[in-house]
């Protein structure tokens, strides 16, 4: 029953979805006694008015791109990974590890190493839940959540009792080498045109964006992506064909864990330079509303998670500039959420019930 | 619309009262489109009151759109339907339940672990408490078993049931419902020869008893056994409504399909070489750890096609999948005498077509198909490690599978010849064509192969079989299950008949006839009997 066009589909339903979130955002702006165009404006002009603004909004946006990719990789599988959030925190420990161990001469050296590193981290963390559900049948849903728990409560007593220097009081490693900073994109030429001051984002944005490409090249040219399309699409089907779901299980959620580990290149050795507890601030959770807002392909991922990070900026400029509470921030995210992830059925009936009447004047 | 229609519409409600005893259901110029398709194009049709109507019609020609329609799953675009001669409006199933209408599903819609008593009152219970409708239910269906022979037992929950008695329990659900006209959708399907044949006592028991009966059915047989008139549905349109006694099977294939269709299979007599396949006291158990195939040895030869006839769930699907790679089991079997793994630890899918087998699966839409993907990338389906769909270590030539794709559809008439396409966009015989296209192609030694036409329409069996048979006539070796008594007979050079997990006998299709067949399929020696 396909009787809508694919642009429609593809173009106008989170279009529509996100207008709604935003005048449903507005009700509630409105109900509490505030002005939603003096929001907005703050949020735009905030998070997309200025190259300061941008390159926190980009920021933010490097960190859902791992973390959208870690669950679209595992939702072609048809694996739910909802673990992203512990798995980036594990690669965290990955990165705090890899560059404290050494006095590193060069970024780009360090960089490797802590990439390794963090993915090596994350797919290890992401391995457990899997091999529980591909041989014991523990769903894989119930189990990356409570290493989520688990993982936050490792990172606390590595934070505590291992790592934590001498005399330093919170829970955190000591200041990376210098050799380790990366490059923040005002350092980086052709970047500093437009960034001139300090901005978080950082290099780390160019590995996303080619995460993204190499994540496509994986699911739709190659015959590991072909495999795993196949078992998500129908086990029994990929069982006939002689595809091994051990393995396909396997080897996605190891992609999906190194991914989500690869976000922590970004915050903690491109931003926060020390492995501090939650590292990921839920950047994890948020992987998930970006790959379902970007139909599980990573050109969509990409958008959503600058579109994501653009709520995260503006919703922080809101708690900045006006006596709207940062709380709202959550919110508004709350209300994309839920008309672009959970209420997307609906906005797509009513579309295909308007098209109707367009085909039918065809016929 | 142009107003004022409406008295014009009063007044032909009317007009047929005298006649109205005549007909249970008149359907005037039922239209109905999914988007572009035309799934019914001013469809009419007079149903008289106590006959059995056939409809017939290949796969997509509009038979199950109509039914819906009429029992109030669609809206019709355009049209009216009249039950007993009154102009009723049909938005829901309740409304059609009320106008006296009962449908039994092709896949039954009952609750295993309730009984008989259950399921029948389920969404017909008076108030709120169970024991006075069951009480009641108990009464009516004990008459309803006198009357008509439906004898069922009203406490037996329905996972005890054979296929055949749940069956008449949804023949019961909808009598209870005190429908006057009852609709079958593929009733025989699941049921062996003898049991079809209790159901047509059943149906024209309830026929002699003033019932109308419509029967939706591929099977041309069965239309010219029992039914007294049979309309004919091509592509959307009905294109005949004869007398069944003044028609033959022929004549209503060609209605069905446009064209002049050959109903037997062509071929010359077997010619058969070096032993293939040598299975040996095999066991397999299924998910649940039963038994499900008990011991059975086989052999097929080089040049032969060996038919398993059985009705669906005695274990020919375990066979076919422990050949394949997909199930595990106990035994021996020897492919051009090399022993084939069985535990599953050395052996899948990808094994066994390395060694020559090819496996066109029972269930298409489940294991034979990803129904998302495209037809080309259904085209590599098990064979994506084939060299020549290979780019390099890493990647896929999808342009060589595309092409492979087009040269597949053009060489087995795939419509529409679109490699782009989801094959789920398809018919269900041109995704039996694809597959089909995609196992013989690669020329294995021996083909399991499941159901070949299940759902799939006349021209295109025809096309499947003769494809079947020159992969025979190539020397090939090949194992086909089909719970279709006629396609076994006409294609096997030799038929096993399998029951419960057994071998039960094995036939020549030359000297035996359904009959002999028949008790077989259902556990009776047909020797010693």
């Amino acid at each position: 029953m396909d009787q809508m066009p694919r642009w429609a589909d593809v173009v106008l339903v989170p279009l529509i979805s996100l207008l709604l979130a935003a005048f449903v955002s507005a009700l509630v702006l409105l109900a509490i006694g505030q002005s939603p165009v003096e929001a907005f404006n703050v949020m735009v002009d905030g998070a997309l008015g200025s190259a300061y603004g941008w390159g926190y909004t980009l920021y933010y946006a490097t960190s859902f791109m791992f973390t959208g990719l870690a669950v679209t990789v595992a939702f072609h599988a048809g694996l739910f990974n909802i673990g992203g959030e512990g798995q980036a925190q594990l690669g965290g420990l990955g990165v705090a590890l890899v560059c404290l161990a050494l006095p590193w001469p060069h970024w780009t050296l360090a960089l490797v190493a802590a990439s390794f590193g963090a993915a090596l981290f994350g797919a290890a963390w992401a391995a457990i839940p899997a091999y529980l559900q591909a041989r014991r049948g523990s769903h894989i849903v119930i189990t990356t959540i409570m290493f989520n728990y688990i993982a936050s409560a490792l990172i606390v007593y590595m934070l505590v009792d291992v790592l934590r220097p001498a005399g330093q009081m919170d829970p955190a490693t000591a200041r990376f080498p210098a050799g380790t900073k990366l490059p923040t994109l005002n350092e980086i030429p052709g970047f500093n045109l437009f960034f001139q001051k300090t901005v978080p984002a950082n290099v780390t944005l160019i590995i996303a964006l080619l995460a993204c490409w190499v994540i496509w090249l994986l699911l739709w040219r190659t015959r590991l992506g072909y495999q795993i399309r196949a078992f998500g699409k129908s086990e029994p089907a990929a069982r006939y064909a002689g595809i091994n779901p051990f393995r396909i299980t396997m080897i996605t959620m190891l992609i999906s864990g190194g991914l989500a580990g690869l976000m922590s290149i970004n915050n903690v050795m491109g931003e926060a330079e020390r492995l501090l507890q939650n590292s990921a601030e839920g950047a994890g959770f948020i992987g998930i509303a970006v790959a379902l807002m970007g139909r599980n392909h990573p050109l969509g991922v990409l958008l959503a998670a600058v579109l994501f990070g653009f709520l995260y900026q503006g919703g922080a400029e809101l708690g900045l500039w006006t006596s709207i509470p940062i709380e709202l921030r959550v919110v508004v995210q709350g209300l994309v959420i839920l008309f672009t992830g959970a209420l997307d059925h609906m906005v797509r009936m009513m579309l295909r019930w308007v098209f109707s009447f367009t085909t039918a004047k065809v016929a | 619309m142009v107003p004022g229609t409406d008295t014009g519409r009063q007044a032909t409600a009317a007009l047929p009262a005298g006649g109205a005893a005549e007909l249970a259901i008149e359907l005037r110029g039922i239209s109905k489109a999914f988007g572009s398709v035309q799934a019914n194009k001013d469809i009419s049709i007079k149903v008289k009151r106590g006959s059995i109507h056939g409809i017939i019609g290949e796969n997509g020609a509009g038979k199950s759109t109509l039914m819906s329609i009429l029992y109030g799953f669609y809206k019709a675009d355009a049209g009216e339907i009249l039950i007993g001669g009154t102009l009723t409006a049909i938005p829901d199933s309740q409304s059609a339940i009320r106008a006296g209408i009962g449908m039994v599903f092709q896949h039954f819609k009952l609750v295993q672990n309730f009984t008989v008593l259950e399921n029948v009152i389920l969404g017909a219970e008076d108030g709120g408490l169970l024991r006075p409708s069951l009480a009641k239910a108990r009464r009516v269906l004990a008459d309803l078993s006198r009357e008509y022979g439906l004898d069922v037992a009203p406490d037996a929950l329905i996972e005890d049931l054979s296929v055949g008695h749940q069956q008449r329990v949804e023949i019961l659900k909808a009598l209870y419902r005190q429908a006057d006209i009852l609709i079958l959708d593929e009733p025989t399907g699941v049921l062996t020869p003898a049991e079809a044949d209790h159901l047509f006592r059943i149906l024209k028991g309830l026929k002699d008893q003033g019932k109308t009966i419509i029967l939706i059915t591929h099977k041309l047989r069965e239309i010219m056994e029992i039914t007294d008139t049979v309309s004919v549905m091509r592509r959307g349109q009905m294109t005949a409504t004869v007398k069944t006694s003044e028609t033959s099977p022929e004549a209503l294939a060609e209605l069905m399909v446009g064209r002049k269709v050959l109903l037997q299979v062509e071929k010359r007599a077997a010619n058969p070489g070096k032993t293939v396949l040598e299975v040996e006291n095999l066991s397999v158990r299924g998910e649940d750890k039963v038994e499900r195939v008990k011991g059975i040895s086989l052999t097929i030869r080089a040049g032969e096609i060996l038919g398993i006839a059985g009705v669906a769930g005695n274990g020919q699907s375990e066979l076919l999948e422990v050949l394949a790679g997909i199930a595990n089991g106990t035994g021996t079997i020897r492919l051009n005498g090399v022993e084939l793994d069985l535990t599953g630890r050395h052996s899948d899918g990808q094994s066994r077509r390395a060694q020559g087998i090819a496996h066109v699966p029972e269930d298409r839409q489940h294991l034979g198909m990803v129904m998302d993907f495209t037809a080309w990338e259904n085209v590599a389906f098990g064979y994506h490690h084939a060299p020549e769909y290979q780019k390099n270590a890493l990647f896929m030539d999808n342009a060589a599978v595309r092409a492979d794709t087009e040269g597949k559809m053009a060489r087995f008439d795939v419509r529409p010849p679109i490699p782009t396409l989801a094959a789920k966009n398809f018919s269900g015989g041109n995704q039996q064509k694809i597959i089909v296209a995609r196992e013989i192609e690669r020329n294995p030694d021996l083909l399991l192969i499941g159901q070949p036409t299940r759902g799939v329409d006349i021209g295109a069996i025809e096309f499947i079989h003769k494809q079947i048979v020159a992969l025979r006539d190539a020397g090939k070796a090949i194992l086909l299950v089909s719970v279709e008594l006629d396609e076994i007979m006409s294609l096997s050079d030799r038929i096993a008949v399998m029951f419960d997990g057994r071998i039960m006998g094995l036939r020549d299709p030359a000297t035996t006839d359904e009959r002999d067949l028949g008790l077989l399929m259902a556990g009776v020696d047909g020797k010693a009997a």
